[in-house]
């Protein structure tokens, strides 16, 4: 038997917003029958405010929860808002899930995302949106693609396999991918460090500096050891601004960081 | 807890008030050692062997052919492990695709230490095909290892023709009778398998023992070194007040198999009967005509299993899954899979299973709450609310 909290109970035998929006601006669904577990979600939107929302759920008992959690947390919020929520946060609002089951918090956050895309892409009036593509599929046998399983990597700061598994349900059927989870946890590790450093160096040395001179920087994107920041205040219009992200920031954080390092404007 | 509606016999039984009265002086006066010389333990040593004989009583095999085990998975690996030692020659094994994990994981390990094991497929009603075991037995097969029930679906193997096969070439057969040991009838005199284990939880005796039945002259080696308990077939002090219990078990369930056949048959085929006829879009899996009388395997489709047992919950009632859920694996039932059972039927399937403990009122008040519980569920999810769109498109075409 399962652990459930007694809020995630709560949720699977009320389950809150079930249901169909039959004109609904939004749809989001992912999952299938053969996977054990789907999920759809409808969304009624009104000036960037999701208005109503409904869903539909195939699955267990904390799958029904975790949709039904979806759907109180979104309704009302606006676009920008909802699309903060991760599965991280459907898990805490039920009170925490155990671990083997935090792929229905994963469901959640990837029908929320897909559907916010297909609104965003298509604008009002769409029917039915596929899941967007998110990279080659990894494991065949749930068809995870290597997209949401950086995504929950990084999220949830996975360290290990299992935990990939348990998240996104990736390696749970024939075991063929586990040697590309493993690599694929090692790539995704490797560039959250390499981010975090980013981070740190930036926050403890470059900011004090700039700030000192009524300037600032922020980062817009790391990608492999391309880092992509932005000038703010001051440096923003300083004529050397090149300058400074290039002799200053760049210098710097190839100093702490890496000596391959490059930094461009964002 | 109260109010419990136990339908999950396959996976535990309570234990009989008989046998548990038949246990207590073991546990609290009479706390003797059976192999001690002084009579306080030769006590013991005396109601010990009655209760072999009891055991040996219900296959109608000889007390000096059971041997006392802690659980029907050790007498699993004893039986098959055992054989391998004793016949290291022979490098050959034959099972089934719809084992219990206590046979295949044992058989799944063997085949990476360099063992070929032969996985018998099923069909999709769970029975394997008596040309290919016919076909896969070699010279060099040390072991046949096959099921008498299967736990899942409640599916019997027709053993006659499979002893009569295997020992038509010599070979040895091991059954994994855990489901079948008091619930029908098992005669050895007449039924030529060499290794036969049970567990003594599931007909009513308590957790924690079990045997392994043991064909005169059959070669086998011990599974645990220790002393000279059981013949020197399987060393440790034994689980006396269990052992015990076991016997008393094993003589109620000789006198139950009548009521097996009748009242519990009767009171698995009610509910079932009830579901296929009211509650659409429901299948029974596996087959119906060899089956154990107390076990029913239904799937509900469009729905999951996981989310159906939690519903049943509420209401006391205790069933288990075949769905992924339910068991931290991800994917469904291997034994389902292996019939072929299509996905969505395998993640929505329930066993409901029986005892003689079970009541009338027990299955009435499922069958009160069943449909609704069906309902709810099916109400909330896609591919139900998909098959009515299309269904009620159909009337007003």
């Amino acid at each position: 038997m399962w652990e459930y909290s007694e809020k995630l109970k709560d949720h699977f035998f009320n389950p809150r917003n079930v249901g169909r929006i039959d004109d609904a601006d939004a749809v989001g669904e992912v999952g299938s029958i053969a996977c054990g577990d789907a999920l759809k979600i409808y969304l009624k939107i009104r000036d960037g405010v999701i208005v109503d929302v409904k869903f539909e759920t195939f699955g267990c008992g904390s799958a029904i929860a975790s949709a039904s959690a979806l759907t109180e947390m979104i309704k009302g919020k606006t676009i920008e808002e909802a699309r903060k929520i991760t599965n991280k946060d459907i898990a805490e609002y039920l009170g925490g899930l155990p671990p083997q089951k935090m792929h229905c918090s994963v469901m959640g956050w990837e029908a929320l995302d897909v559907a916010l895309k297909s609104y965003e892409g298509k604008g009002k009036g769409v029917e039915h949106v596929e899941k967007e593509d998110e990279g080659r599929i990894v494991c065949h046998c749930f068809g995870v693609p290597e997209g949401l399983i950086k995504k929950a990597i990084v999220e949830n700061d996975l360290k290990s396999v299992e935990e990939i598994t348990n998240y996104t349900k990736a390696g749970g059927g024939c075991g063929s991918c586990l040697m590309d989870l493993e690599e694929i946890l090692k790539e995704t590790r490797r560039e959250m460090e390499f981010e975090n450093k980013v981070k740190k160096c930036i926050e403890s040395e470059i900011r004090p500096m700039l700030m000192r001179d009524g300037g600032d920087v922020e980062i817009v994107k790391v990608e492999g050891e391309k880092v992509y920041l932005k000038l703010k205040g001051m440096c923003a219009h300083c004529p050397s601004s090149t300058y400074t992200l290039k002799a200053f920031v760049e210098a710097k954080l190839k100093e702490s960081v890496s000596e391959n390092l490059e930094v461009l404007e964002g | 807890m109260e109010n419990v509606i136990y339908f999950d016999n396959n996976a535990t039984t309570n234990v009989a008030p008989e046998v548990l009265e038949e246990m207590l002086p073991y546990l609290k006066e009479f706390y003797g050692n059976p192999s001690s010389m002084h009579s306080f333990g030769g006590k013991v040593h005396k109601k010990l062997e009655e209760a072999r004989e009891k055991v040996a009583n219900l296959l109608n095999s000889s007390p000096t052919e059971i041997v006392f085990t802690s659980c029907g998975t050790e007498s699993n690996n004893f039986a098959i492990r055992g054989v391998l030692e004793a016949n290291p020659e022979k490098k050959h094994i034959i099972t089934t695709r719809v084992e219990h994990p206590a046979v295949l994981n044992v058989c799944k390990y063997l085949s990476k230490k360099g063992y070929d094991v032969t996985f018998l497929k099923v069909d999709n009603k769970g029975q394997i095909d008596l040309d290919e075991l016919r076909d896969s037995l070699r010279d060099d097969t040390a072991i046949v290892s096959i099921m008498y029930a299967n736990n899942e679906t409640g599916v019997i193997f027709p053993m006659e023709k499979i002893a009569q096969i295997v020992k038509s070439r010599g070979i040895i057969l091991h059954v994994d009778a855990v489901q079948a040991v008091g619930k029908i009838p098992i005669d050895l005199s007449k039924l030529p398998i060499d290794l036969l284990s049970s567990s003594g939880h599931k007909l009513h005796a308590p957790k924690g023992v079990g045997f392994l039945y043991i064909r005169r002259g059959t070669k086998i080696k011990p599974f645990m070194l220790g002393g000279h308990q059981e013949r020197g077939r399987r060393g440790g002090t034994e689980n006396v007040a269990s052992i015990i219990g076991l016997g008393k078990a094993c003589e109620l369930a000789m006198n139950s198999f009548e009521e097996e056949m009748t009242k519990v048959k009767g009171l698995r085929d009610k509910l079932e009967n009830f579901i296929l006829e009211n509650i659409p879009y429901t299948h029974v899996n596996g087959d119906r005509e060899n089956r154990l009388p107390n076990t029913t395997n239904v799937s509900f489709e469009f729905i999951e299993g996981e989310s159906i047992l939690l519903m049943l919950d509420k209401y006391g009632i205790c069933a288990s899954s075949g769905s992924a859920c339910t068991s931290g694996s991800l994917e469904p039932s291997h034994v389902l899979r292996a019939m072929g059972v299509p996905f969505t039927l395998s993640h929505s399937s329930i066993r409901f299973s029986f005892s003689r403990y079970n009541k009338e009122e027990e299955v009435d008040r499922c069958i009160q709450v069943l449909p609704e519980i069906i309902d709810r569920l099916r109400s909330i999810s896609p591919f139900w609310n998909e098959k009515k769109g299309k269904n009620f498109k159909k009337v007003e075409n």
